[in-house]
């Protein structure tokens, strides 16, 4: 078992247009890490200077809004999917 | 041989009479008094007794325990001189009512008097027709059917997203729907901005989509705002609406709808997309999250690709802004589970929706407790819409 992220388009591009990564269990940072590791540039659509998130990311632990967790320090286990959902604009 | 004279004579003879003077003090005096009007549907049209149920003789028996299910209230009948009424009070009596009343004189003497009458909201034959499969809904209705049509709705952008939006309000038959696009149709649109035709292209498009919503449902008064929504404009444009839909393409219009939108109370039902994929939420000031809640700041541009430069499947706005319609009916009448507190995602590729919960941040600067509840000075919108629009998950 492993920990399953789901990639939205914006970033496929950094994925080869892979739409689900399968990572460690582990913290979000962790599994930031561990992306930027196997799709390099990625890690920078996600974290600002201050190495937090952006403030047009949002990443959901299962439907929860890790703003509303432990941030970059909530734990992700196994079975459970983290979703990157980008602001988009379009109409 | 009996007579018609014979006939009103014996009803007359059976029932109990009243004055429109006596029905009036006791309306006033805060009586619980059913008032029944059995005239037929065309002479309902011009004014009946304030409060006053209508029931026409033609379903009078059939129906009339569903309306007034309480035998033992006081009830009086009115037509429109008190001949019908008299029948109806017969019958009244002969089903278990035991306080009836006929109003002698009718809604005639009742006018002459000078009293107050209220004009109905009826629906004219075609409108039966039109809205017919409305109707038979119960959660839509008669009732529901005519909060749509008195419902004012602001369409930001008739673009992607806008297009079926538009034409779906337009057909359910709300009746004031406003159209803000300062863009020309172009033949780049047409692969999914149906709202629009060829025979449009270099037309003003909130024309366009006027012209196309009243060949759609003449009902429906479209107001094409043929301008760019921005922070001097919006608060006068939006408080003008009950429900906005965000449809624009770009991020400084869909904060400043939002920041607007929440000053006066507005709900807005935002969609967006980017090449296969969608997402929609529902945002009901106070009540739940805002935009800045789900997004506190927007991408810088070299974060941000557009449509245009990064494309979009044409099917895709279809299905996000045929939801944002969706959403805006369940506000106006009232029914259901709007998506608030809620984020709806929808991927075209694999044809997978996603639901995550929003949460109103109580950090946020538009909403937020800084922002300091304004909900009782916020011109709120109509009843359903706070009403059955809950709380969301906090």
């Amino acid at each position: 078992m492993s920990v399953e992220v789901r990639i939205p388009t914006v970033f496929r591009r950094f994925t080869n247009q892979e739409a689900v990564a399968s990572l460690e269990p582990g913290t979000i940072a962790d599994l930031v890490a561990q992306l930027e590791r196997r799709y390099p540039g990625i890690g920078d659509q996600l974290l600002a200077e201050d190495r937090q998130l952006h403030r047009f990311i949002n990443v959901y632990l299962n439907d929860e809004d890790i703003r509303y967790l432990n941030k970059l320090e909530t734990q992700v286990s196994e079975g459970d999917t983290v979703s990157l959902l980008p602001s988009v604009a379009g109409g | 041989m009996t007579n018609f004279r014979d006939l009103l004579k014996q009803a007359k003879s059976a029932i109990d009479e009243t004055t429109p003077e006596e029905v009036r003090r006791r309306l006033e005096a805060g009586e619980r008094l059913e008032v029944l009007d059995v005239r037929e549907d065309d002479e309902v049209q011009h004014g009946l007794v304030p409060g006053a149920q209508h029931l026409s003789r033609s379903h009078f028996e059939s129906r009339v325990e569903d309306a007034l299910p309480n035998k033992e209230a006081p009830v009086v009948v009115y037509c429109a001189s008190g001949v019908r009424s008299v029948f109806a009070a017969r019958t009244l009596q002969e089903l278990g009512y035991s306080k009836v009343a006929s109003m002698n004189g009718g809604f005639s003497r009742w006018k002459d008097l000078g009293y107050d009458y209220s004009i109905p909201k009826v629906f004219d034959a075609s409108q039966r027709d039109r809205y017919a499969r409305h109707l038979i809904l119960p959660e839509v209705g008669l009732e529901g059917q005519m909060k749509l049509l008195e419902a004012k709705v602001l369409v930001i952008g008739a673009g992607g997203l806008g297009s079926p939006a538009l034409l779906y309000l337009a057909a359910a038959g709300v009746g004031t729907i406003g159209v803000v696009d300062s863009d020309i149709v172009e033949a780049n649109n047409l692969q999914r901005q149906v709202v629009h035709n060829t025979d449009r292209i270099g037309t003003p498009k909130a024309q366009s989509a006027r012209e196309t919503l009243t060949r759609l449902n003449p009902d429906v008064k479209v107001v094409a705002h043929e301008f760019r929504i921005d922070a001097s404009n919006a608060p006068e444009l939006i408080a003008a609406y009950d429900v906005i839909v965000d449809g624009s393409d770009n991020f400084d219009t869909r904060y400043v709808v939002n920041d607007a939108a929440v000053a006066l109370g507005k709900p807005v039902v935002h969609g967006s997309i980017f090449r296969f994929e969608g997402m929609l939420s529902t945002f009901v000031p106070y009540e739940g999250p805002c935009y800045r809640c789900l997004y506190p700041a927007a991408p810088p541009p070299e974060l941000a690709p557009n449509c245009s430069e990064a494309g979009v499947l044409g099917v895709l706005p279809g299905i996000v802004g045929t939801l944002q319609a969706n959403e805006v009916l369940k506000l106006i009448v009232g029914y259901g589970e709007p998506l608030v507190g809620r984020l709806l995602t929808f991927d075209a590729q694999t044809t997978r929706f996603g639901e995550v919960k929003v949460r109103r941040d109580p950090k946020c600067p538009i909403c937020g407790e800084a922002a300091g509840d304004d909900r009782a000075a916020a011109n709120v919108t109509n009843g359903a819409v706070l009403e059955k629009a809950g709380t969301p998950t906090a």
